[in-house]
């Protein structure tokens, strides 16, 4: 569950004020708004990457809006994906777990599993900076995956990618996200990926964020969609 | 065409000086002045301290560098410009100032001490705990830093760290930290997403500012002259070796220790060239 009590957060000249949002356990959340509205800045505070000016982000239940990133438990996907770039695929799927310790088994194990499920066995053992754009998304997923996170935050992460590879990832994430019933929260632009996977749709805009019904997502402002 | 005769002939003029002056120096000189030269034991002995000195300023730059240039590309703070100010000083400064600074610092009175002393006494402790740990290879050399071997390093390092300082933190600024922030949220600290996400990617900046520490404490005469002396067998690197040579009119084997300095350079540069591309411009 990912809980937003009226936080604040300003940088520089710009500032998202008494932003309140609920997304229940287990739920798929989009969130959509124009390019500059702080959709990013949204995300960056619940994972813990942007201090909190006021309010309060609760995961699960539990008060984190003063918790170190590596503590929250979020699994991010940034937009530009941010990969390792002195890393083979592999290196990032046991990043997380390596960092907590786990186990030699236990690492290959979970490696294993997700590589299988994300489908990207024969690429285990390559460099990240020459994957596909499909190929580099689906590593970032299984990143943020690895460590089993409390909440996964999605920021525009099938941006730039080929129609055939978007609806594959939107079926893998529908899919990745239904067995493990993980709380999601999305950002994206498209109508048809919000189509595709919303169970809740929010939208941010001049400076409010509000949810919005999922059967009236053709109404959206043209500025916050592309279709 | 006149596009081309003007702009090359222009640019030109400046390669064409710095070849005329290695030409000029290889003319003057045969094997025979290099042999001569070689042969002498100051000049032997100047060689190996060269290559000693300029090895440990190029590592301690490189040790101090990298986490400054780190913290100043990442991070915005507070009286930042004055630091970005301060380290600069050693690279617009006339040399001879760093060398006088230098050997002023160790010799101010502070309270009935001064740093040379101190220096001495710390320097005495740790030799006499070398020599007691490990008495077959005892260390008879005598502590001291105003003109003796460390006041080398330390004139090297003064100025050889400014520039590696610079480069490191092009590096870091060409380096995304958005890497680095996903590190955090998959549970690393700060220290962690520094030695496993950006630091391994900062390996090009490394050599790089290793190699130009390198070759600027290979270059550094003024610093040393003031701070170290220039007595042989004892203070005597290349760069002064060029000067004692000259001023006892010894012109041959000041050239042929120059081409050997240029010869290092040379090398020094092609290692930036061939690995530190990406960072150095």
């Amino acid at each position: 569950m990912i809980e937003l009590h009226g936080i604040t957060i300003r940088s520089g000249p710009f500032s998202l004020t008494n932003m309140v949002l609920t997304i229940p356990e287990g739920t798929y959340a989009v969130l959509m708004g124009g390019t500059g509205q702080g959709k990013t800045t949204i995300l960056e505070a619940i994972c813990g990457l942007r201090t909190v000016a006021s309010g309060r982000v609760l995961l699960n239940g539990s008060d984190m809006t003063r918790w170190k990133p590596g503590d929250r438990g979020v699994g991010y996907v940034p937009q530009d994906l941010a990969l390792f770039p002195m890393m083979t695929v592999r290196g990032h799927l046991e990043f997380a777990l390596r960092v907590r310790h786990c186990s030699t088994a236990m690492i290959r194990d979970r490696v294993a599993e997700l590589a299988h499920v994300l489908g990207i066995e024969p690429l285990l053992e390559r460099r990240v900076t020459n994957l596909s754009g499909g190929e580099s998304q689906r590593v970032a997923l299984g990143r943020a995956l690895s460590f089993r996170p409390r909440v996964l935050l999605l920021d525009e992460p099938l941006n730039a990618l080929d129609e055939v590879t978007r609806d594959r990832l939107c079926e893998l994430l529908r899919s990745i996200q239904k067995e493990s019933g993980l709380t999601t929260l999305h950002i994206t632009h498209s109508r048809a990926e919000a189509r595709a996977l919303a169970e809740k749709l929010f939208i941010l805009e001049a400076g409010r964020l509000r949810e919005h019904p999922l059967d009236q997502l053709n109404s959206l402002p043209a500025g916050s969609t592309e279709t | 065409m006149p596009f081309f005769v003007v702009m090359g002939g222009l640019g030109g003029s400046f390669v064409l000086l710095i070849v005329a002056l290695l030409a000029a120096d290889i003319a003057f000189t045969s094997p025979k002045h290099f042999a001569a030269a070689l042969s002498k034991p100051e000049i032997q002995h100047a060689i190996r301290l060269t290559l000693i000195t300029c090895t440990i300023s190029a590592l301690l730059s490189i040790w101090v560098a990298t986490p400054l240039g780190y913290l100043l590309s990442r991070f915005s703070f507070r009286g930042r410009w004055l630091i970005d100010t301060i380290i600069d000083i050693p690279v617009v400064l006339p040399p001879l100032v760093i060398g006088l600074s230098l050997l002023i610092l160790f010799h101010l009175p502070i309270g009935g001490t001064n740093l040379e002393q101190q220096m001495q006494q710390l320097l005495g402790v740790l030799i006499r705990s070398w020599n007691n740990l490990i008495p077959f290879a005892k260390c008879y050399w005598k502590p001291r830093v105003t003109y003796a071997e460390p006041a080398v390093v330390l004139a090297q390092f003064s100025v050889a760290c400014a520039f590696a300082v610079q480069t490191m933190r092009v590096t870091f600024d060409q380096i995304d930290p958005r890497a680095e922030q996903v590190a955090m949220t998959l549970g690393c600290n700060r220290s962690r997403a520094f030695l496993e996400i950006a630091l391994p990617q900062a390996w090009r900046g490394i050599v790089a500012a290793l190699t130009i520490a390198w070759a600027r404490s290979l270059g550094e005469f003024g610093p040393i002259l003031v701070f170290a002396g220039a007595t042989r067998m004892r203070t005597e690197v290349l760069s002064t070796t060029v000067f004692l040579e000259l001023s006892v009119g010894q012109l041959e084997a000041a050239v042929a220790v120059s081409l050997l300095m240029v010869l290092a350079a040379m090398v020094v540069l092609g290692v930036v060239r061939l690995v530190g591309t990406k960072v150095v411009r």
